[in-house]
C-alpha cells in the first residue's frame, strides 16, 4: 500500500514561512469524570492538510470539535485565527461561519432541499441574496458533482451523495479551515471513493484541512502531516512517509500493524 | 495541575480528575442549577415556590391531621385551629365505602378473595418467568368468569345486586372487564382494519372512528337510557352489564389503533416468510404476526388500559358509585359535610398509585423492547 | 354456507374449488359480512319500531320546535329564555361546548408548550419540579380534576360580599369571577379600522422583506416591526380619537355583583380543569418533537455559525413541529370530548342541554343522543380532516 504513493507532497518546510491559523496549548477536557484529551499542543499553518488518526475513544473526533467550540474545554488555550474561543458568543458565532466541518453521519437538514441546504448559511450568515447564494450553492454542488440532485430532498440521497452535499453546505461558507469527522465512516465500501475523491480535489485547492479518517490511502495522498493520538494524548505526528516507514512509539506501531493488516 | 502535566513522558499521562468547580456539589449545582443569569432566577424562584407550599401543606396533611374523630365537629374540635388540618378520620370512618361500595359486610370476604385472584391472574399475565406460565394464562382468561360468579353470586353463592357494587371494586370491575375483553375485539378490529377485502376494512375503519369520535359519556347515556330499545322487547338486564358493554366497545377502538400500530411495526419480510411456509392467513397471523405484534403494542395497551382506568369515574354521572361517587355521596352526609378536600386528596392518591405505577410499568416495559431489538 | 350452496348450484366439491379461489372466496366473505350487518342493524331497527310502538312513542324531531321550559344560566352568543326551543337550547348547549373548547385548546396549548419547554430546562430543579406536577395531574382522573376545581371555587371562596376584591374591578367569588367589561364608543370603529389595516400592512411588508432578503441579502428585524407597527398604529389611533372606551366595572348590589362579564363558576372549573390537564399531555408531546430532532441537526446548524434563534427558527421548530402536530391534533379532540364532563358540574353544554334536561323532559332518548353524538362526530372529522392535510403536506420526502 504505501509502495503505490503518489509523489511527496508539498514539503513541511515552505508551511513554516505562513501564518498558524490553529493553536492549542496545554488544552484538557474531561467528560463528567472522564479525562478526554490531555496536555493536547498543537500548531497549524494556514494550509496545512492533516490527518488525525488513532483508535477508537482516542479523543480524535473530541480535538477536533473542540476547534469549532462544538465541544467546550476546561483548561488551555485554544486559538483559531486570531481569535481566543472562550464562552463569548460572538466570537463562536464568527469562528463557526470561517470553520467548515462535514460530519460522519452528514446531518443534512431532511426538511430542505440540497439546494436549500447549500444556501442556507449564506443566507441568513452572510446576509448574501437568494440568487447569488443559489448560484454560488450550484458552483460548489458542481463541484462535488452532483448538480442534478439540487432540487432533491436528502432523503432521496444515496449516503456518498449526501456526504458530498454536506461538503459543498460547508464550502458554500468558504472557509479558511475544514473539519472532517470521519466523513467516510458511516458510508458502504462503494461510496467511500466517491467521497475521498471530492476530499483530495479540495485538498488540492490549498484550503486548511482536519482530517479524522482510518483512510490511510488518503493519508498518504494528501496529508503534509499525520497525528496519532492515543488515550486522549498526541502520541507522534510526523509527515505520512516518515509515520507509516518508521513510527517511533510502539503504540503507534501497535496501531498500524492492526491498521494494515486487512 | 498544567505545570504537573510538563513532566509526563508522551503516552504515559495519568488520568487526572477534573478542576474542582467542573465535578462533584460544586460542578453539578454550578451545571444544573446556577449555569447562567437566567438561571439563578428560576433557580430561586423554584425554592421560593417550594417553600412555601411544602411546609404547609405538610403541616395540614400529616403534622397536624386528625386521624380518630366520630364527626367533623369532633375531629375540628381536636385542631388548634378548626379546619385548619386535615381530617383523615372521615376516610377512615368511610373506608369500607370507599372498598366495597354498598356489598353486604358479612359478604366482602368474596370481594378480598377476588382481590387476590385478581393478583394472581395480573402476576400469571406479567411474570414471564413464572413456572407453569401456561397455565398460568389459562387461568387468567378464566378469571373474569370466576370473579363475576363470586362476586354476584348464584350457583350456591348467596346473591348479590350489581346495584351494591361500588368503590375501589367497581373500579377494577369495569377496568379489568373493559380491557380483557376489549383485547379480542381490538385485535379483530385492527386485522378488520388492514385487511385486503374493502368491504371488511370500511366496516373496521367506520366502527373505529365513530367510537373514538364520540365521548365515554356519550356512550354511557346510551347505555343507560337506549341500550334496550336496540334489543328484543322485555329483555331488560342491569345496569352495570350495560355499562360494561359500553365499556368494552369504547375501549376495543382504542385498542385497535394501538395493535394496528403494532401491526405495523412488524417487517413485511415476517409476512413474506410466513407466506413462503405456506401458512393460511389465520395460522401466519396467529403463530407469526400476532405474538410479534402484540409484543410490541404492550406499552400502548397499558397506556389505554390507563386511560380506561381513569375514565371509570365517569359512570359517577349515570348514578353509579365508584370511589369519587362515594366521595361526593359521603360529603353529602351531615356528619360530615364539608370535608371535600380530604376525598377530593384520598382518591386522587388512590388513581395516582395506580396510574403511575403502570405508566412506569409501561416505561420500563419500552425501554425493554428498545434494547431487546 | 347454507345460503352459498342454495345460489350456487353444483356439488361440495365445486364448493371447495370456489373457497379455495382467492377471488372468489374475497368476494364470499365480503358478500357474508354486509349480509351479516344488514341482518344485525335490520334487527336492532325491527327491535326499536317495536319498542317504540310498545311504549306509544314516535321517532321524530318535531320536539326541537316546542318551549324547552328550563333555564341555561350561561348563554354568552345567543339569547335564551326559558320560552326558546329545544333547537335553540341545543345551540346554546352546542356553542357552549366550543366555547369551552376552543378556550380550554388555547390555554392548554400555552400551558403544554411552557411547560415542555421547561421539562427540557438545563436546571433541574424546574425541571423535576415540572415533572411532578406532570406526573400527578396526568394520572388523576380529569373527572377529579374538574370536581375538585369546581369544589374549590364553591366552598372556599367567599359569597360576593365578601369576594376577593383586586383593584376594586376584579372580584373573585363563588358566583364567578367578574371583571370589568370593555364598552366602547361608536367612533371605536377607526381603531379597528386602523388595526385591520395595520395587520394588512405588516403582511405586506413581510412579503417585502422577504423579497429584499432574496434580492439583496438584506434581513429586516421582521418581528419586531410587525409588532411595532401593529401596536403603535393602534395605540395611536386610539389616542387621536380620544380615548373611546370605558370600562363597565362590576358592581356590589344587593347579594350579586352588577355591570361587568360575569365568567360563571362553572365554566371557570371546567375551562382550568381541562387545560391544565391536557396541558401535561402536550408537554410530554412537545418535549418529545423537540427532542426528536437530532441534536446533529442543531450542531450542523451551529457549526454553519447560525445564530442561536435562527437555528430553532429555521432547523428545530419546523422538523419539531411535523412530529408535534399530529398527536397534538389528537388532544385537541381529547380535550373537546373531555369538555362533555361538564354535566357533572352544571355547566350547560350540548350534553347536559340536549342529552340532559331536554332527554329528561320530552323522553326522546334516541332523537338527542343522536344529536349530541352527530355534534362530536362532526368536530372529531374537521379536526381529523386538518391532521390528514396537514400530514400529507409536511410529509418528508424519502426514498
Amino acid at each position: 500500500m504505501i509502495e503505490k504513493l503518489k509523489p511527496e507532497p508539498a514539503i513541511q518546510s515552505s508551511k513554516d514561512a505562513s501564518k498558524i491559523i490553529i493553536e492549542i496549548t496545554g488544552m484538557h477536557k474531561w467528560f463528567g469524570a472522564f479525562h478526554v484529551l490531555k496536555n493536547i499542543n498543537l500548531k497549524v499553518s494556514t494550509g496545512e492538510r492533516i490527518v488525525i488518526c488513532g483508535p477508537s475513544g482516542s479523543g480524535k473526533s473530541t480535538l477536533i470539535r473542540c476547534i469549532n467550540r462544538l465541544e467546550e474545554h476546561q483548561e488551555g488555550k485554544i486559538v483559531v485565527d486570531d481569535v481566543e474561543l472562550t464562552g463569548d458568543l460572538k466570537n463562536i458565532e464568527i469562528i463557526r461561519s470561517e470553520v467548515g466541518i462535514v460530519f460522519q453521519q452528514f446531518n443534512l437538514f431532511p426538511h430542505l432541499t440540497v439546494l436549500e441546504n447549500c444556501s442556507l448559511a449564506p443566507i441568513w450568515v452572510r446576509n448574501m441574496a437568494k440568487a447569488e447564494a443559489e448560484d454560488l450553492a450550484l458552483k460548489y454542488l458542481e463541484r462535488v458533482q452532483i448538480p442534478e440532485q439540487a432540487k432533491k430532498y436528502p432523503g432521496q440521497l444515496s449516503g456518498g451523495q449526501q456526504q458530498r452535499v454536506a461538503i459543498a453546505r460547508s464550502l458554500c461558507m468558504n472557509p479558511k479551515i475544514m473539519l472532517f469527522d470521519e466523513p467516510t465512516s458511516a458510508l458502504d465500501p462503494e461510496m467511500i471513493k466517491e467521497v475521498l475523491d471530492v476530499m483530495v480535489e479540495l485538498a488540492e485547492t490549498g484550503v486548511t484541512m482536519l482530517v479524522v479518517t482510518h483512510e490511510m490511502g488518503f493519508a498518504t495522498a494528501v496529508a503534509d502531516r499525520v497525528i496519532f493520538m492515543d488515550e486522549g494524548e498526541i502520541i507522534e505526528q510526523k509527515p505520512p512517509n516518515e509515520f507509516f516507514q518508521n513510527p517511533e512509539h510502539d503504540r503507534t506501531k501497535l496501531f498500524l500493524s492492526q491498521i494494515l493488516a486487512h | 495541575m498544567a505545570e504537573a502535566t510538563e513532566t509526563y513522558k508522551v503516552g504515559q499521562h495519568p488520568d487526572l480528575p477534573p478542576p474542582r468547580s467542573e465535578v462533584g456539589v460544586i460542578g453539578w449545582v454550578k451545571y444544573n442549577l446556577l449555569s447562567t443569569p437566567f438561571n439563578v432566577i428560576m433557580t430561586l424562584l423554584a425554592i421560593w415556590f417550594l417553600w412555601s407550599i411544602i411546609p404547609p401543606i405538610f403541616e395540614w396533611a400529616v403534622l397536624d391531621s386528625v386521624w380518630t374523630a366520630e364527626s367533623r365537629k369532633a375531629c375540628w374540635a381536636k385542631m388548634e385551629v378548626p379546619e385548619g388540618a386535615a381530617c383523615w378520620a372521615f376516610i377512615k370512618d368511610r373506608i369500607g365505602l370507599f372498598i366495597y361500595g354498598f356489598y353486604p359486610a358479612d359478604l366482602r370476604w368474596r370481594v378480598n378473595l377476588s382481590f387476590v385472584l385478581m393478583v394472581l391472574a395480573i402476576v400469571s399475565v406479567l411474570y414471564e418467568n413464572m413456572p407453569g406460565r401456561k397455565f398460568g394464562l389459562w387461568y387468567a382468561v378464566a378469571f373474569p368468569f370466576i370473579t363475576g360468579w363470586l362476586l354476584v353470586g348464584g350457583l350456591g353463592l348467596t346473591h348479590v345486586d350489581t346495584d351494591q357494587f361500588g368503590g375501589i371494586m367497581l373500579t377494577f370491575i369495569i377496568g379489568i372487564t373493559g380491557i380483557s375483553f376489549s383485547l379480542p375485539i381490538g385485535i379483530l378490529l385492527a386485522l378488520g382494519r388492514r385487511s385486503k377485502l374493502p368491504v371488511i376494512r370500511v366496516l373496521c375503519v367506520l366502527i373505529i372512528e365513530f367510537i373514538r369520535g364520540v365521548p365515554l359519556i356519550a356512550l354511557l347515556f346510551i347505555a343507560s337510557t337506549m341500550l334496550n330499545y336496540f334489543l328484543p322487547p322485555g329483555t331488560a338486564f342491569d345496569l352495570l352489564l350495560r355499562v360494561l358493554i359500553m365499556v368494552t366497545v369504547f375501549s376495543s377502538a382504542y385498542i385497535a389503533e394501538v395493535i394496528r400500530g403494532g401491526l405495523q411495526g412488524i417487517p413485511n419480510g415476517q409476512y413474506e416468510a410466513a407466506d413462503s411456509l405456506g401458512l393460511t392467513y389465520t395460522k401466519a397471523h396467529l403463530l407469526i404476526i400476532l405474538p410479534q405484534a402484540l409484543k410490541i403494542s404492550i406499552p400502548g395497551i397499558v397506556n389505554t388500559f390507563i386511560g380506561l382506568y381513569k375514565d371509570t369515574t365517569l359512570v359517577l354521572i349515570i348514578g353509579m358509585l365508584d370511589p369519587l361517587g362515594v366521595g361526593r355521596a359521603s360529603l353529602a352526609d351531615a356528619v360530615w359535610a364539608g370535608l371535600a378536600r380530604e376525598v377530593y386528596i384520598f382518591v386522587a392518591v388512590f388513581f395516582f398509585i395506580c396510574c403511575f405505577s403502570m405508566s412506569r410499568y409501561s416505561l420500563w416495559l419500552e425501554k425493554r423492547l428498545s434494547t431487546e431489538n | 354456507m347454507a345460503v352459498i350452496s342454495e345460489t350456487i348450484p353444483g356439488t361440495r366439491n365445486s364448493l371447495t374449488r370456489l373457497w379455495n379461489n382467492q377471488q372468489a372466496r374475497s368476494v364470499i366473505i365480503q358478500i357474508l359480512t354486509v349480509a351479516i350487518v344488514f341482518a344485525l342493524l335490520a334487527l336492532i331497527l325491527r327491535n326499536v319500531v317495536n319498542n317504540l310502538e310498545a311504549i306509544g312513542k314516535e321517532f321524530s324531531f318535531k320536539f326541537l320546535m316546542y318551549p324547552a321550559a328550563y333555564d341555561i344560566t350561561f348563554s354568552p352568543f345567543i339569547e335564551y329564555t326559558s320560552r326558546s326551543t329545544h333547537l335553540r337550547a341545543a345551540v346554546v348547549g352546542i356553542l357552549n361546548t366550543l366555547l369551552v373548547a376552543v378556550c380550554g385548546i388555547v390555554l392548554a396549548t400555552v400551558m403544554g408548550f411552557l411547560m415542555g419547554i421547561l421539562r427540557l430546562s438545563k436546571n433541574w430543579l424546574i425541571n423535576r419540579l415540572v415533572y411532578c406536577f406532570l406526573e400527578f395531574t396526568r394520572n388523576v382522573p380529569v373527572l377529579l380534576h374538574i370536581l375538585f376545581i369546581h369544589g374549590i371555587i364553591v366552598t372556599q371562596l367567599r359569597p360576593p360580599r365578601q369576594a376577593m376584591n383586586f383593584a376594586d374591578s376584579f372580584f373573585l367569588s363563588n358566583r364567578g369571577f367578574f371583571i370589568p367589561q370593555p364598552v366602547w364608543e361608536p367612533i371605536a370603529w377607526i381603531i379597528a379600522v386602523v388595526f385591520i389595516v395595520s395587520v394588512t400592512f405588516v403582511f405586506f411588508f413581510r412579503r417585502w422583506a422577504k423579497k429584499v432578503q432574496d434580492e439583496t441579502g438584506r434581513v429586516y428585524p421582521v418581528f419586531w416591526i410587525s409588532a411595532g407597527v401593529i401596536v403603535g398604529a393602534t395605540a395611536v389611533a386610539f389616542i387621536a380619537t380620544g380615548m373611546p372606551l370605558s370600562w363597565s366595572i362590576p358592581e356590589l348590589r344587593g347579594f350579586n355583583f352588577k355591570g361587568g362579564l360575569a365568567i360563571k363558576p362553572e365554566f371557570i372549573a371546567l375551562w382550568l380543569a381541562l387545560s391544565y390537564y391536557t396541558s401535561c399531555f402536550i408537554a410530554e408531546i412537545v418535549r418529545a418533537g423537540i427532542l426528536a430532532v437530532s441534536y446533529g441537526q442543531t450542531e450542523a446548524a451551529a457549526a454553519l455559525g447560525l445564530t442561536r434563534n435562527r437555528t430553532l427558527q429555521l432547523i428545530v421548530i419546523p422538523q419539531a413541529i411535523r412530529v408535534i402536530i399530529p398527536p397534538l391534533a389528537s388532544q385537541y379532540l381529547n380535550l373537546t370530548k373531555n369538555s362533555s364532563l361538564a354535566i357533572a358540574i352544571g355547566y350547560m353544554d350540548v350534553v347536559a342541554t340536549v342529552g340532559g334536561i331536554t332527554l329528561m323532559q320530552t323522553g326522546k332518548e334516541m332523537e338527542t343522543m343522536i344529536i349530541v353524538l352527530l355534534t362530536y362526530l362532526v368536530i372529531s372529522m374537521v379536526i381529523s380532516g386538518f391532521m390528514n392535510w396537514f400530514n400529507k403536506k409536511t410529509a418528508l420526502v424519502e426514498r
